[in-house]
């Protein structure tokens, strides 16, 4: 036996939601539904359909994330004079108008950390399904990561929103949102239920050998 | 004492193997130290953290934070001013103003992320460790428990915080800004969220014990 014994090999299953140890149900029940003794969540030995329902998810938000960034986000107008504003020349206004740390900080929040999901859960997904053992504990490194930061890309939807609901000065000055912004949210949310639907545990799985 | 004897009972409630939930492995449970964490051999995820914060104290944070949560909510989180106009802004201002500008999408967002689901949590974390202080399963126990393990993720205050302070650099460069007690409340709340962020709510299961609520007084 190896010296550190995986919940499946052991017949076990460990509930999601509250840590419950349970005895993973025999062979002979096939596919039905066990549930957890302690809070009643649905057990799962892998979550379902783990593969199919990510790609799914990161695919849907890819296509999201496109309109998102060639579509302008927040349309301001003063004087007449008006302006439409995409992701990107936000991060560029607030580079050349005074705050490169602020725009470095925007710039990460609505452009890396949106690029390093689909990038990230894509190279998951795909060296899962072949059984890689390579770099295991850096791709588990790398989810954690994704599912720790993930949120934070709806900095720039927030931004917007209070940017509409501040600058209100009848014909002078006005900033209104536009139809990026709301597939930028979209994508956001999106990509987070993607990491969600991923099990890390598939990282693991596969050939044992080729680790360590 | 009273005291130790929970404690005895919930020593022996704990159970003895842990399964990371990051990779499937089984460990035994060893007993941690105050402010140790217990990682995964295999993968290097946390699995179990002691904070060494008493339920009491834990109890009076939250608390804490339902009252600040209502000030951030409440009061106006900037001000605008141009040539002597001057407008101000709430959370509430900002969700209505995306409705109606053709941003319902975003305005669900911000209401859930930003007020139903912060609150949401807060008010069921206050509930549980209400009872928790004796030991006991608040009404609602198990369902509330597995709602605040859903919330999880969706909670996102302090990414609001810092796009408060994004707005407030990019009006600057048009407009007089004046910040509003409702940013320092929300500055307070991301501190207090991060506080209770680390927490392991997964104790509570080992900690508390079925009771009959019928014969509860
Ligand atoms: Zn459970
Ligand atoms: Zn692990």
């Amino acid at each position: 036996m190896n010296a550190l014994p995986r919940a499946d090999a052991l017949g076990l299953i460990g509930c999601h939601v509250c840590g419950q140890v349970c005895r993973a149900a025999g062979d002979e029940e096939g596919d039905g539904v066990q549930s957890c003794p302690r809070c009643g969540s649905t057990l799962h030995r892998r979550k379902p359909a783990a593969y199919a329902r990510t790609w799914a998810l990161l695919i849907a938000a890819f296509l999201m994330y496109i309109p998102a960034n060639v579509l302008p986000i927040m349309r301001t107008a003063s004087l007449g004079d008006i302006d439409d504003n995409t992701i990107l020349s936000g991060v560029v206004e607030l580079w050349v108008k005074g705050s490169p740390g602020l725009a470095v900080i925007v710039f990460c929040a609505s452009i890396m950390v949106p690029m390093l999901k689909f990038l990230a859960l894509g190279t998951l997904l795909i060296s899962c399904r072949r059984g890689s053992g390579w770099a295991r504990r850096q791709r588990a490194k790398l989810y954690r990561l994704v599912e720790l930061i993930g949120y934070w890309s709806m900095l720039d939807v927030f931004v917007v929103a209070l940017l509409t609901a501040l600058v209100r000065f009848g014909y002078f000055s006005l900033v209104e949102p536009l139809p990026g912004v709301v597939y930028f949210g979209l994508t956001v949310v999106l990509t987070m239920f993607a990491s969600m639907c991923f099990d890390p545990r598939l990282i693991w799985d596969g050939k044992e050998d080729s680790d360590d | 004492m009273e005291a130790s004897s929970r404690d005895i009972a919930a020593a022996a409630a704990t159970p003895a193997l842990l399964i990371c939930e990051q990779c499937d492995t089984v460990h035994s449970r060893r007993p941690l130290a105050k402010g140790e964490v217990a990682e995964c051999a295999r993968c290097g995820a946390v699995l179990e953290r002691c904070r060494g914060m008493s339920t009491d104290a834990t109890l009076a944070l939250v608390l804490t934070a339902l009252v600040v949560f209502a000030q951030a909510t409440l009061w106006p989180i900037v001000t605008l001013g141009l040539n002597g106009q001057y407008v101000a802004a709430t959370l509430w201002d900002m969700i209505r103003l995306m409705w109606f500008d053709h941003s319902q999408v975003v305005a669900v967002l911000a209401a859930a992320t930003l007020f139903v689901f912060p609150l949401a949590k807060t008010l069921i974390l206050g509930w549980l460790l209400l009872y928790a202080r004796s030991g006991r399963r608040a009404p609602g126990f198990r369902t509330l428990m597995v709602g605040l393990h859903h919330l999880g993720p969706w909670t996102m205050s302090e990414v609001f915080v810092l796009g408060a302070l994004v707005s407030i650099v990019k009006a600057h460069l048009y407009f007089d800004v004046i910040p509003d007690p409702g940013i320092y409340a929300y500055a307070a709340l991301m501190l207090l969220i991060t506080l209770f962020a680390g927490m392991d709510l997964t104790r509570l299961w080992d900690e508390t014990r079925e009771e009959n609520v019928e014969a509860a007084p």
